[in-house]
């Protein structure tokens, strides 16, 4: 344990942000849970995937750590220090260790405010350099992000998705943070920018020495990138693991059917395989026992009363689901990929590499 | 591809229930055409993908036929498509009013776009019902909660009184479906249908349209930038780039046999769930837009394989086998490129 809190950045313990909404009912205020009881450790340098569907509490999850909101319960501790616990003066400083990137680069772009001036503030606002050096360092980031210089001068309404999304990490990465979180950040791009930019992530991530905290609803698209990955449902976390033996084997009927519900892109691999039914119940009142257990294919009737506790299975693992074992053993044979033709295995290779030496010849940029 | 006489292949293929012939557009004032050239078909019971990223024309495509595209400020430059032998392109607004919701339907990606919020979905279903059916109310009210439980909508009978923003995302995509299947529909197009949902729930929607599909024999045109999407559920497959088809065939050739650059570069940039295996291939840059178009081939300031000649010349659509075409001047690419070379 000692040897493993040394490298831990940011931790949560047993948070919880209750959301208070709508009419009194039978004299009390009903409330959303929308985070309830989450404890995790992020490791200094890696990449922690937050996956889950839409509604699961992940976005609260993230504002959480960084404390664009405060928690209902619990704390975040940051380089030793609560920070759900900071005077705002002093969150505020700390804001430029601390960055996130927003899921709809359109909304958290404001219209009115030139692209230089959008990169620009988080180093004025951390009263970074005088106004030469930062408009130059504004033009470095631009082109670090794959656009060109040039582009300061112009609005977010000029450009594509996937451009915002490279103006909005630049935006992050300006004020020279440690832990940047992604909310989302390649969710509402096509399949070939979410490539591109889940790259560039990964270069800046070496190069700035980053921390990273990715949040998907996806399991593929975190897949290449993510070192540990935590699994939440209806506000908890449900399982957490390192990202190969998280994939290899998951434990918990929720990330198995995660899993199984991504689109292989093989005709042979045309599922008729079980798939989750429903939607997310509602977090104003959360299914009693297991909280998976309204769509869980593995309920039988201790589900649906007692809740299981958030265990370790292994080290590094964590379950909360009483059958875990009987998922381990049944396996996830139906998620082998088909292989490719030979034919199409030949092409691919040969896009591949003409792409690489093409992308390594010429500099990186534009798009 | 392309017959002006009334020479369909006999026999050997079905009969395509909507046959789109060379059909291009653009929107007044612009330099060159947003579609260009487009030719495809679908017959009942075939599901088409038409597959390519955003800005391709896939939806001005769509809206095109089924008389939804604001003319002007976009025109008609030339092609035809026909449907139950008539010309879809031809046909006066009102014609084309009667068709649409009845003989052929279409499904949007945001159903909050096209739901109408101050009704509730058992009005909007029964409304389009009266529309196009003389029949009661009653009776259309009947035929809704039918078609809300042919979508599997959890206890039909009650969210018949829900309005749109009562229901989450997957339940109004759901009954998006039941309006569009309302009329029993010969063609339905699926603009871009999962896109904006969980995986899990775009699993439950594409399953859902497969058995529908099989029950009532429409034909499908669906709309998608996801390959896997296309995976899941295609018959046939047309590769869309800049307003162009680059690459059509049976799925299975798409997949096993993919000849376009640009295909290869989308199937590429599928994340898969597979091993950890160094970075994702891309496709640099972007889909170019209506004035900025390349001459040539439009995919050639991305293509790793472009060349002088790939800058000035637009390469055709050629068959490489039999119903699978691609417009790539070095298809096949390991003849000209040799072996990782
Ligand atoms: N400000 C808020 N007020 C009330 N409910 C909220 C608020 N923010 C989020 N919620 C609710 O909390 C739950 C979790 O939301 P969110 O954290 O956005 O989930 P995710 O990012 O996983 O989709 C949802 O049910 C959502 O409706
Ligand atoms: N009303 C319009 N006026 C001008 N350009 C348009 C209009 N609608 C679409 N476009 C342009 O046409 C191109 C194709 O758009 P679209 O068919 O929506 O692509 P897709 O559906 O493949 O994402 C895009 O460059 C888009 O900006
Ligand atoms: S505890 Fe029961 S309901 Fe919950 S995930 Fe495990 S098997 Fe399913
Ligand atoms: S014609 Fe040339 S530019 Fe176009 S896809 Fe083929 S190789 Fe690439
Ligand atoms: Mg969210
Ligand atoms: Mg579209």
């Amino acid at each position: 344990m000692s040897s493993d809190t040394r490298d831990v950045i940011l931790e949560a313990r047993n948070l919880a942000k209750r959301f208070p909404v709508g009419m009194k009912l039978f004299g009390e205020r009903q409330s959303v849970r929308a985070v309830d009881g989450v404890s995790l450790k992020v490791h200094r340098g890696e990449t922690l995937a937050v996956v889950g569907e839409s509604g699961c509490g992940k976005s609260t999850l993230a504002r959480l750590l960084l404390r664009l909101i405060d928690p209902s319960e619990g704390e975040v501790f940051y380089g030793g220090r609560n920070i759900a616990a900071l005077p705002r003066a002093e969150m505020r400083r700390l804001r430029k260790d601390l960055q996130f990137v927003f899921q709809d680069p359109f909304s958290s772009l404001n219209p009115r405010m030139s692209v230089g001036a959008i990169i620009e503030e988080p180093m004025r606002v951390h009263g970074l350099g005088n106004a030469a050096w930062r408009r130059e360092e504004v033009a470095r980031l631009l082109t670090r992000v794959g656009l060109r210089a040039e582009f300061a001068d112009r609005y977010p309404h000029e450009f594509s998705g996937g451009q915002r999304q490279r103006i909005g990490i630049a935006r992050a990465l300006a004020s020279g943070p440690k832990v940047l979180i992604g909310d989302e950040p390649v969710s509402a791009l096509d399949v070939s920018i979410q490539a591109q930019v889940i790259n560039l992530l990964e270069d800046l991530k070496q190069e700035y020495d980053l921390t990273l905290v990715l949040i998907a609803h996806d399991l593929a698209v975190i897949r290449h990138m993510s070192d540990r990955v935590a699994v939440m449902y209806l506000g908890e976390i449900v399982e957490e693991g390192a990202t190969a033996a998280l994939y290899a084997a998951p434990l918990h009927p929720y990330t198995r059917a995660l899993m199984q519900a991504i689109p292989i892109p093989s005709p042979r691999a045309r599922k008729a395989a079980v798939k989750l039914t429903g939607d997310v119940p509602s977090p104003l009142a959360p299914p009693s026992g297991c909280r998976f257990h309204t769509r869980c294919p593995l309920a039988d009737l201790r589900c649906a009363v007692d809740r299981p506790a958030l265990q370790d299975v292994e080290p590094g693992r964590r379950v909360a689901c009483h059958h875990w074992q009987r998922v381990a053993k049944e396996g996830t044979a139906a998620l082998a990929e088909p292989e490719a033709s030979q034919a199409a295995r030949r092409r691919l290779s040969l896009y591949r590499d003409r792409s690489e030496r093409q992308q390594n010849s010429v500099p990186q940029s534009e798009s | 591809m392309q017959s002006d006489t009334a020479t369909l292949p006999a026999a050997a293929s079905r009969t395509p229930l909507l046959a789109v012939e060379d059909l291009a557009l653009r929107f007044g004032g612009s330099a060159s055409n947003v579609v260009d050239g487009v030719s495809f078909d679908v017959a009942a019971g075939e599901t088409l993908c038409i597959v390519g990223e955003s800005g391709c024309g896939k939806s001005v495509t769509s809206l095109a036929l089924m008389g939804l595209l604001p003319m002007p400020p976009a025109e008609i430059v030339r092609g035809r498509a026909l449907f139950e032998g008539r010309d879809l392109l031809a046909l006066s607004r009102r014609e084309i009013g009667k068709l649409r919701g009845d003989r052929m339907a279409m499904i949007f990606q945001e159903p909050m776009t096209s739901l109408n919020p101050v009704y509730t979905v058992g009005d909007q279903i029964a409304e389009i019902v009266r529309r196009h059916r003389p029949v009661g109310r009653t009776e259309a009210r009947a035929r809704a909660l039918e078609m809300l439980e042919r979508v599997k909508v959890p206890a039909a009978k009650r969210r018949l009184d829900d309005y749109p923003h009562q229901m989450s995302g997957g339940m109004r995509q759901r009954v998006m479906i039941a309006m569009a299947l309302a009329n029993d529909p010969r063609l339905l197009i699926a603009d871009e249908p999962t896109t904006a949902l969980d995986v899990t729930i775009q699993a439950q929607i594409l399953d859902l349209m497969r058995e529908l599909q099989q029950e009532t024999g429409t034909a499908l045109i669906l709309i998608t930038h996801d390959l896997g999407v296309v995976a899941e559920i295609a018959d046939k497959v047309a590769v869309m780039y800049a307003g162009r088809i680059v690459e059509t065939g049976p799925v299975g050739a798409i997949f096993d046999d993919p000849q376009h650059p640009y295909t290869l570069g989308l199937i590429s940039s599928v994340p898969s769930l597979g091993e950890r295996g160094g970075r994702l291939a891309t496709i640099p840059g972007m889909v170019p837009t209506v004035d900025r178009m390349p001459a040539g081939c439009r995919f050639a300031p991305r293509c790793p394989f472009a060349d002088a000649a790939c800058r000035t010349e637009v390469p055709p659509l050629a068959e490489v086998a039999a119903g699978h075409a691609a417009a790539c001047r070095y298809a096949p690419l390991e003849r000209h490129f040799g072996d990782a070379a």
